[in-house]
């Protein structure tokens, strides 16, 4: 595991380090049982992730579902509380700082949810809506102020300044996905977590929103970290995918060169998965099928967590936990004994 | 008996009572599928994709009717048949899976008994004997472990696991067409790779003739003989998988292609989005329904709506294609 270093000053952050630093982090979830409601388990949805997030670049976190990548990007703006470990942003430990301080943290990070339907309240005008972070934390100075800020806030996502007198549901999901994302910039943040964005809008709209989001990211000089389970969309949009199995990142690189050489057999077997839309290729491609399911988060396997369907597994893979190592040259890591070629 | 297709699809119109109005979900869509192939409907939520698929099989939702058209399955005419001919019919030879599997299944019996219900409803196997043969079709399902599996009860099972256990009663009665709506949308990646495999070798050993609808063109592609592209409940475009995909003679097909982004695309370039969104199915434009977000549209295309006719190796409905024109830039390969 990377070895963590000494912890600087909030004043000592530049630029030049990563914007987001995770370390040793772990979220886990008890699960309680019986009639005196005794905790009879944990569900380590994060267990233990070390990840740098670069100013200014799109992280990629793919991984299936119930593989902790929500919970990771939820744990990294404290919206769900952490186990235990560290996360750094601009160089101070969110998980550690008073009420007001995180505050005022909050405008510098937002998020992006999966579904626009049930992210937005339908008795809330659009206006009401982008308002409310602005109210929150004295965005807008004036009424006035607070209205040429929401329309300028639709601009931004392409869509009509008159509709901040409308309800949601008097949109499409295309729309209402920008609204969220309008809803995401009103604090004006450097860093925003997409968690999602576009799984739930129809093929033809999908491009739209990815678009949406590279333009917003010159404009504004935006860091995301970009969650989704489709990895062709993930290498499009990054700079850099991180994959996660269980609760772990194991493997973290480039995107090209993850695509090019995936060397954790999870990442290999997950990029040989995905259908690729040219009927000449599909049909000569080799398909690695994994064999099972998922394992459970509520009780990992021993040593590395991927080895029960892993085709390369050998007896060391159940005894300890392969570290998240550089495998390539430069900036590829890989948690894996056995690493693919 | 002779027919000329298994399947036969005849200018089908369904349409569905909604609050403000009538929706036309299928709006005169025909089609033929022979034994052993499989054929890919593709289309986005609200194409009439799913209500195709309903359609054939008849389980229409109550606000639904077919109002025209003609079913014909080997030779018997569907769309003529009593509910419990029909019934008959669903349970042996023609078998539909679901997206969502734990809605399919019947939460509070047990796996092997739901699995091997076809074959005491429709063979008249008794129970101990459905069993038995339950624990088999699990086992080619994929199932490890199928004799402790059939005890079991669905909210045991994983979605992939139950996915397969619905593939294992559809295919009880040895269906000679398979219907599989969004089968692995459900899914993970890895799981859906499971699931299109076990569909594959199926098709391969048995010769199940399927229809799998779904949304995502990397699966057509590695899946499906013949494609049809679903717009606005009518087919925009019908082909050969190959020709489609290569050199796509409908601006829909044409756009979607684009606007994919591909895992083994090499350089970063913004994706192509299709201008704006699918059309309300109660208040469609007149012409082709593609015109608002069709960047070849010409006059005409507004007007008048466009047959469904031969162009080059498929059969395209737009006036662009049809007058000679090609669409370029596109395709795959």
């Amino acid at each position: 595991m990377a070895e963590a270093p000494a912890r600087p000053s909030a004043q000592a952050w530049t630029p030049a380090q990563p914007l987001v630093e995770v370390r040793g982090l772990r979220t886990w979830f008890p699960v309680r049982s019986g009639v005196i409601n005794r905790v009879v388990g944990q569900v380590r949805a994060v267990d233990g992730v070390d990840l740098d997030i670069r100013q200014g670049e799109t992280l990629g976190l793919v991984g299936e579902s119930g593989c902790g990548k929500s919970t990771l990007g939820r744990s990294i703006l404290r919206l769900v509380q952490p186990t235990a470990g560290e996360v750094r942003f601009k160089g101070r430990d969110i998980l550690r700082i008073g009420s007001r301080s995180m505050r005022r943290m909050r405008r510098e990070m937002s998020i992006i949810f999966q579904d626009p339907f049930a992210s937005l309240d339908p008795r809330q005008t659009v206006a009401d809506i982008l308002g409310e972070a602005l109210d929150i934390h004295r965005l807008a100075r004036s009424t006035r102020a607070r209205k040429e800020r929401v329309s300028e806030l639709l601009g931004l996502v392409g869509l009509s300044g008159d509709f901040a007198g409308r309800y949601p549901h008097e949109f499409s999901g295309g729309q209402r996905q920008r609204i969220g994302i309008a809803r995401a910039l009103a604090v004006d943040p450097s860093f925003i977590v997409c968690d999602e964005p576009i799984s739930a809008l129809d093929v033809s709209i999908q491009a739209q929103i990815i678009n949406l989001l590279e333009q917003l990211q010159d404009k504004f000089h935006l860091t995301y970290l970009f969650i989704a389970h489709d990895l062709s969309v993930v290498k499009h949009i990054s700079d850099r995918i991180a994959v996660m199995y269980v609760g772990k990142v194991v493997e973290v690189s480039p995107a090209r060169d993850l695509y090019r050489q995936p060397k954790h057999p999870y990442t290999g077997s997950l990029l040989s998965a995905i259908p690729i839309p040219d009927p000449r290729l599909e049909r000569r491609r080799e398909r690695i099928i994994l064999k099972g399911d998922v394992a459970s988060p509520l009780n990992p396997p021993s040593g590395c967590r991927f080895r029960t369907r892993c085709f390369k597994a050998q007896p060391r893979c159940a005894e300890t936990e392969p570290p998240l190592e550089t495998v390539n040259l430069g900036d590829h890591k890989a948690a894996c004994y056995y690493p693919l070629s | 008996m002779s027919f000329a297709h298994l399947l036969e699809v005849d200018d089908i119109h369904t349409h569905l009572a909604v609050k403000d109005g009538t929706v036309r979900a299928v709006d005169g869509v025909s089609f033929t599928i022979d034994a052993g192939e499989t054929l890919g409907i593709v289309g986005e939520s609200g194409s009439g994709k799913s209500m195709t698929a309903l359609s054939i099989m008849r389980l229409l939702p109550r606000s639904g009717s077919i109002v025209e058209g003609k079913v014909t399955f080997k030779g018997r005419v569907l769309t003529d048949l009593s509910e419990d001919e029909m019934e008959a019919m669903r349970g042996t030879e023609i078998a539909m899976i679901f997206q969502d599997p734990m809605t399919s299944l019947n939460p509070v019996y047990r796996i092997g008994w739901q699995v091997g219900e076809p074959l005491r409803i429709h063979r008249h196997v008794d129970t101990r004997k459905s069993i038995v043969a339950a624990v088999d079709l699990l086992r080619k399902a994929g199932i490890p472990d199928a004799p402790r599996r059939v005890g079991q009860f669905p909210h045991m099972f994983s979605g992939g696991m139950r996915q397969r256990a619905m593939i294992a009663m559809g295919l009880s009665t040895s269906p000679s067409l398979l219907i599989a709506d969004e089968p692995t949308t459900a899914l993970d990646v890895t799981i859906q790779a499971q699931i299109l495999d076990l569909l594959r070798t199926l098709n391969r050993d048995y010769g199940t003739a399927t229809i799998l609808i779904t949304h995502n063109l990397g699966v057509v592609a590695g899946m499906c003989d013949r494609v049809i592209v679903m717009y606005a409940g009518r087919v925009v475009e019908q082909g050969r998988t190959e020709d489609v995909f290569a050199r796509p003679e409908h601006p829909y097909t044409w756009s979607l292609l684009r606007s994919i982004p591909r895992l083994d695309a090499d350089e970063h370039e913004p994706l192509k989005p299709i201008d704006g969104s699918p059309p309300d199915m109660v208040r469609l434009p007149a012409g082709c329904k593609f015109t608002p977000r069709c960047p070849f549209a010409i006059g005409r295309c507004a007007k008048e709506e466009p047959e469904l006719l031969a162009v080059r190796n498929q059969l395209s409905r737009c006036w662009v294609t049809q007058g000679g024109v090609t669409l370029d830039g596109a395709g795959v390969g």
